[in-house]
């Protein structure tokens, strides 16, 4: 009875709402923490390259049958479940315990992945020689090395073949390596010139100035391209007879030998003689890889680097617009304008700009910026080019403005901040000291205030980099062929699209052919999205906190 | 010198402020003229979607040749320059629309002595085929073709006739009978002729067979004869796949027979399909030959269409009709690319319709008798002939006929379903496909996944916020507040990502140890609240007041691992094992992997540190004699929160929720990775939506510049923008008046 009337009391004071208001508290932590650990985890997990087993596995059809794979998952289900869904369980089993293996090789099977019972599992060790290939295409393969074949016949064998192996590899990836810059450096340099001639001929064409003279430039220049282009070509035969002489045989887990040719390799490990170095050594190359490297295999494999230079493009040129345009609205609002209705009427056009959902930014962009002003440039400055649109097609521009657009109000609202909490004696000084308004403003408020302008500018920066939705419609693609910066007059190339990393993180999660092989590199490129994200945001909160405490200290 | 140069300093100075005024004031209206640009763009697009269709007159002109015979048929070409004119006596005119002159005068080869019997056009009517039917029961199919160059970099259209068949009449009836009634299918591959004389229907198809040696196809004949109704037939017609077969009755009748078998055509149904007493004047096919549009005497355009009856047997089913007028009606022409069609009556007035708007776009009275119409291909001319021999070519400007208010927010009855209902399909590969353009299920399914992300989001934002301006150590809230509000900037694409490949998996797998997680971990964080007051006083003076969030954080990670361990045995206890599959068997619930669920929990997670932060600063700013005079009064802390502080604070809260709740209608990507986007209209837990933003990131892309979908598509984003407008509009405004009611306090 006395209990019951505590009871009573203690709820009666209200203390457990609150702990259950604190309990709130405590469960948005959680959630934070989850979802970044998540991402963390299996971000890094990526990177790090995880032993190799081989399995002598029972099939349930009756035959024993080798597994060579790395672990990627494990699922426990409970034996009910388990058997609902149609498995064959023992008398007395509680759990089904079941891995997903990456057995890799899908040239010969079929497939990348595959579950395994535990209970059918025979013998699991991890042999020493245990090899993996990081292939071109077909993605990973899982082997034992036999040998190293130059132009078919073999040149080592046994315990020579893996640093025979290792020697050919590298002079393979230099031969690569040349390939790679011949075909997008040199050919496409020449491609872009000639181009650039079709469009020039053209153009004199429509203006009617296309004479005996222009004609004998244009055929001139055409064909010191071509001459060019014949002499990469010749250069490329080469390459690419000496790529193929190579190739190393290695054994799979259902006893046959293949054979891959050296030029179609990446990278070659032996994971489960690996030391602690050598795993922090390949970590570190992975990351490498991933950061400067061009995807492969329609994105699931690589790098990412176009992703981040596409990115980095976009938020610079997104940053020039909206700087400008927010400072001087946050001036306005703070500085000049008297507030009453139209300061109120400014809050509410500021406050709608940021609530309003980002795909109508896209919608926007795309209608008005793409068709509209695209259009119309295209027409009075690239007739030459119709009817392929220069600028009347999603593209970086276009895709900087709509971002600025959208960022308008972050930057506004926090320069804003920064101008109110500059104290008013110092403007009052300034203007006594006969400066006039702009003077103050410009020599005195405005240097006060740039560390809230830096916030404001990071806070965009950091929303547009995680922004995919409009950009979805208004420039980026899951594959550009060229990156919006290279060496070709006028350098940067403002129509051209580019490859963002929020919308890879949706196109490889969500589109790829193979989601399963591709989820690891997701989480990676997600992770190194969190961390920019989460750094740009913490850098604006530190900077505006030390703002806060220099005005205190001005205040005081 | 020198003074006159300070002087114009002076003036600089003066004229450098007076711009950076102007500039400045400039720069902020600019934030005002962006927001009002983009509503008056979105408008700009959706407009012409409203835009009532309109004709214009062009020219009239005489018949083109009028010795040539009358007219059976009047055509044009796709860009509206030419048109034919076939008579009753085997010649085509091929004529310049723009004045009537004639550009070139065929002549259909007609054997010798037979004359036309009947006439018609083939099946589809975009193929260009006409068929005739002679009095010795031989038919000539013909094709009318144009030929577009650009000599001078001038188009030149050049009409000619083409005998897909060969240019041998084709013998129907052996016995040589006059064939007085006569359609056809005319495919590449196979063509269907149907022909009735006086005593019998006659169904012949002719099957290309291209054989592997020669370059010659052999054509492969099939007949079959259908007895004659009883009332006598008055109509025939193919559909373009040459399955169906409508044979209309003279009394009103309309009979249809599956001929998918050409040798053995079956009758499925046959009933009436007008009023008593009145008779059917006009039939005709709507665009993909799916429904025909039924007029009669008594100017009714009825809309029919084959759907499954209960015994999954088709029947024609009337699914709408068009008073025209009280005429009987001369000729219904279904246009070509849309579901529109175009009728005249015997009053000479022209009307142009949309069957699945339900909408009258045109009615024009053009003279006073009307015997012919053409439409053109792309629905944007008519070329009419009236009573008085006189060719009256109009234009039509009718771009968005799909669209009304009923199409877009009422339930239609579209082709070939059984009932009414809202539907949004925008395209498909073919032409002959009907648009569903109902915003109903895109709205449901963005209010839908924006409730249950708040159901989430808005007791956890509004506690946690409660908790953190009230009676946190502000030492913690330092930490906490930036630690909530970082929860907004992470991208909504890695939330979606992680919604849809991770979490989605994991509730599928766990769905019983999600609900024991929300039912046992409040009943844990009781249990452990009550159970603290008892801790020895040592332990609990240790741990600073306002910490409880950090102390409950073990608890509920305890509490939830315990959740999810009990729920295993439960489970299996009571729901065989599988939630998932008892939902099915017992309730009939289906689960989908990606689904509101999911939905909910993500987006809620984006939407919290926007609630939160708002919600936040209210309470946080709620004046503080207010507080310290309660509790001075003896009300505990509770109580002076609950009583107190939420009242003041409440227009803050709820403009945070309003913020909210806009931001979780217009988010994309969330519901864009973690749902399976079928806009199907299902408020379960566990079926998955499509929201308009996702629609729109979905469809955009693929949608042509000014077409009726594109700009429907805006709509959808202006519908968006009008419901965030007036969202954030109104929470600005209540906090804006808060703020002021703050300072007077």
């Amino acid at each position: 009875m006395i209990k019951l009337n505590m009871i009573k009391t203690w709820f009666k004071s209200g203390t457990p709402w609150v702990w259950l208001n604190a309990a709130g508290v405590s469960l948005c932590l959680i959630m934070v923490i989850a979802v970044l650990g998540l991402v963390v985890v299996r971000g890094v997990g990526h990177f790090w390259p995880s032993k190799v087993m081989q399995l002598s596995y029972q099939e349930d059809s009756g035959g024993l049958k080798t597994i060579f794979g790395e672990q990627v998952d494990r699922s426990v289900t409970p034996a009910l479940m388990a058997k609902a869904s149609g498995h064959k369980m023992a008398e007395g089993e509680d759990t089904l315990v079941q891995y997903l293996i990456k057995t890799g090789n899908r040239d010969v099977t079929g497939t990348d992945f595959r579950w395994v019972v535990e209970r059918n599992i025979q013998k699991r060790d991890y042999p020493i020689d245990m090899m993996v290939v990081e292939r071109r295409e077909w993605g990973n393969f899982y082997g034992q090395l036999v040998a190293v074949k130059e132009n078919g016949k073999i040149i080592a064998s046994g315990n020579a073949a893996w640093p025979a192996a290792l020697e050919r590899l590298a002079i393979a990836l230099a031969i690569f390596d040349e390939i790679v810059h011949l075909e997008k450096k040199e050919i496409g340099a020449v491609n872009y010139g000639l181009e650039r001639l079709r469009l020039k001929q053209k153009s004199l064409q429509l203006k009617n100035r296309w004479d005996a003279e222009a004609e004998k430039e244009v055929a001139s220049e055409k064909a010191s391209y071509e001459a060019q282009y014949s002499q990469y070509q010749k250069q490329l035969g080469l390459l690419y007879q000496k790529a193929r002489r190579d190739s190393l045989v290695a054994k799979i887990d259902d006893g046959s030998e293949q054979e891959i040719a050296l030029s179609k390799i990446v990278k070659i490990y032996q994971p489960n003689t690996m030391t602690l170095f050598d795993r922090i050594g390949y970590f570190c190359s992975k990351v490498t890889e991933f950061l400067t490297d061009d995807p492969r295999e329609s994105n699931t494999e690589g790098g990412i680097f176009p992703a981040i230079f596409g990115t980095i493009m976009m938020v610079i040129m997104m940053s020039i617009i909206v700087t400008p345009f927010g400072v001087i609205a946050a001036v306005y609002l703070r500085e000049y304008a008297k507030q009453g209705f139209i300061t109120r009427l400014i809050r509410i056009a500021v406050n709608n700009l940021a609530g309003v959902p980002s795909i109508v930014y896209g919608v926007f962009g795309l209608g008005f910026f793409v068709y509209i002003l695209g259009g119309n440039i295209d027409q009075l400055f690239f007739p030459e080019a119709s009817p392929a649109p220069v600028y009347g097609t999603p593209g970086l521009l276009w895709a900087s403005i709509t971002l600025a657009l959208l960022t308008l109000p972050v930057v506004i609202v926090s320069t804003e901040e920064g101008l109110s909490r500059i104290p008013k004696s110092i403007r009052e000084g300034s203007l006594a000291l006969g400066a006039t308004k702009f003077e103050t403003l410009w020599l005195t408020v405005l240097p006060m205030a740039s560390p809230a302008m830096m916030t404001g500018l990071i806070l965009a920066v950091a929303r547009a980099a995680g922004e995919v939705a409009p950009l979805m419609l208004v420039g980026v693609v899951k594959l550009a062929p060229t990156l919006p910066l290279d060496g070709n007059a006028p350098f940067l190339h403002l129509d051209r699209k580019f490859m963002h990393l929020g919308f890879h993180i949706y196109d490889v999660g969500f589109q790829s052919p193979n989601v399963e092989a591709a989820r690891p590199l997701v989480y990676a490129t997600s992770l190194l999205l969190v961390v920019v994200i989460l750094g740009l945001n913490l850098s604006a909160i530190i900077i505006r906190n030390r703002l806060r405490e220099k005005y205190r200290a001005l205040e005081g | 010198m020198e003074k006159s140069s300070s002087q114009y300093y002076q003036q600089w100075r003066l004229i450098k402020n007076a711009i950076a005024r102007y500039g400045v004031i400039a720069g902020g209206m600019g934030v005002i003229v962006a927001v009002v640009m983009i509503f008056f763009y979105l408008l700009y697009v959706v407009f012409p979607l409203f835009l009532p269709a309109t004709t214009s007159a062009v020219h009239a002109y005489d018949l083109p040749e009028k010795a040539a015979g009358k007219t059976l048929l009047l055509e044009m070409e796709e860009q509206n320059e030419v048109a034919a004119r076939f008579t009753d006596n085997g010649q085509v005119i091929f004529f310049d629309t723009a004045t009537g002159k004639t550009i070139l005068n065929s002549t259909v080869a007609i054997p010798q002595g037979s004359r036309i019997t009947s006439f018609s056009q083939g099946s589809p009517i975009n193929e260009g085929a006409v068929i005739y039917g002679l009095s010795d029961g031989r038919v000539v199919i013909v094709k009318h073709q144009y030929k577009v160059t650009y000599p001078n970099n001038v188009r030149l259209i050049t009409p000619s006739l083409e005998y897909p068949l060969g240019n041998q009449p084709l013998v129907l009836d052996e016995s040589g009978a006059s064939l007085e009634l006569i359609s056809a299918q005319v495919g590449n591959d196979a063509t269907t002729i149907v022909a009735k004389t006086a005593t019998s229907i006659h169904l012949t198809s002719f099957e290309k067979e291209q054989s592997l040696f020669a370059d010659e196809a052999t054509l492969n004949r099939i007949d079959a004869t259908l007895s004659l109704p009883a009332d006598g037939v008055a109509n025939l017609l193919v559909d373009k796949e040459g399955r169906n077969l409508y044979v209309v009755g003279n009394s009103g009748r309309l009979a249809f027979y599956d001929i998918s078998d050409k040798s053995n055509p079956a009758l499925k149904q046959a009933q009436n399909v007008v009023e008593k007493g009145q008779k059917i004047t006009s039939i005709a096919f709507l665009n993909g030959d799916l429904s025909l549009m039924i007029g009669d005497s008594s100017g009714l355009v009825s809309q029919w269409t084959m759907v499954r009856d209960n015994l999954n047997r088709p029947a024609m089913q009337k699914i709408r009709a068009f008073k025209v007028s009280d005429k009987p009606i001369i000729a219904i022409k279904g246009e070509q690319r849309r579901k529109g069609f175009l009728i005249i009556d015997t009053g000479g007035n022209i009307g142009i319709y949309h069957s699945t708007a339900e909408k009258e776009l045109i009615k024009e009275h053009v003279t006073d008798t009307l015997s012919f119409v053409a439409l053109a291909p792309r629905a944007n001319a008519l070329l009419m002939q009236s009573g008085d021999d006189k060719v009256h070519f109009w234009q039509v400007a009718n771009e968005h006929p799909e669209v009304s208010f009923k199409s877009l927010w009422q339930e239609v009855w579209y082709e070939s379903y059984p009932k009414p209902d809202y539907i949004w399909q925008s395209s498909a590969s073919n032409n002959d496909f009907e648009p569903k353009y109902s915003l109903i299920p895109l709205v449901f399914g963005t209010l839908k996944a924006a409730f249950y992300a708040m159901l989430v989001a808005m007791p956890l934002a509004l506690m946690a916020a409660i908790y953190t301006a009230y009676f946190m150590a502000p030492s913690m809230r330092q930490v906490v507040k930036p630690a909530i509000e970082i929860m907004g900037a992470l991208p909504t694409v890695i939330l979606g990502f992680l919604a849809g490949l991770w979490l989605a998996p994991f509730i599928e797998e766990h769905l019983a140890g999600l609900f024991s997680f929300i039912l046992l971990v409040p009943i844990v964080i009781m249990l452990f609240a009550y159970a603290w007051q008892f801790l020895p006083k040592t332990i609990l003076e240790k741990i600073p007041e306002g910490w409880d969030s950090a102390v409950l954080i073990p608890v509920i990670i305890l509490g939830g691992w315990f959740a999810l361990t009990v729920s295993v045995p439960f489970e299996a206890w009571l729901f065989h094992g599988n939630l998932r599959d008892w939902f099915k068997t017992e309730l009939g619930i289906d689960y989908d992997q990606r689904n509101a669920l999911v939905v909910g929990i993500a987006m809620g997670f984006a939407v919290i540190p926007t609630i939160f932060s708002i919600a936040e600063d209210a309470i946080f700013s709620v004046p503080k004699h207010l507080t310290v005079g309660s509790l001075a009064l003896g009300a505990t802390p509770w109580q002076t929160m609950s009583k107190i502080v939420i009242l003041t604070a409440s227009p803050g809260i709820f403009s945070a929720v309003m913020i909210g709740f806009g931001r979780a209608v217009g988010e994309t990507m969330i519901v864009l990775m973690a749902t399976g986007n079928t806009p199907v209209m299902d408020l379960s837990l566990f079926q998955g939506m499509r929201t308009l933003a996702a629609n729109i990131a979905v469809e955009m892309p693929e949608s042509e510049v000014d077409s009726t979908h594109y700009r429907i598509l805006f709509l959808a984003a202006l519908v968006l923008f009008a419901f965030t407008f007036v969202f954030n509009t109104l929470a600005e405004v209540i906090r804006q008046r808060l703020r002021e009611k703050y300072s007077s306090l």
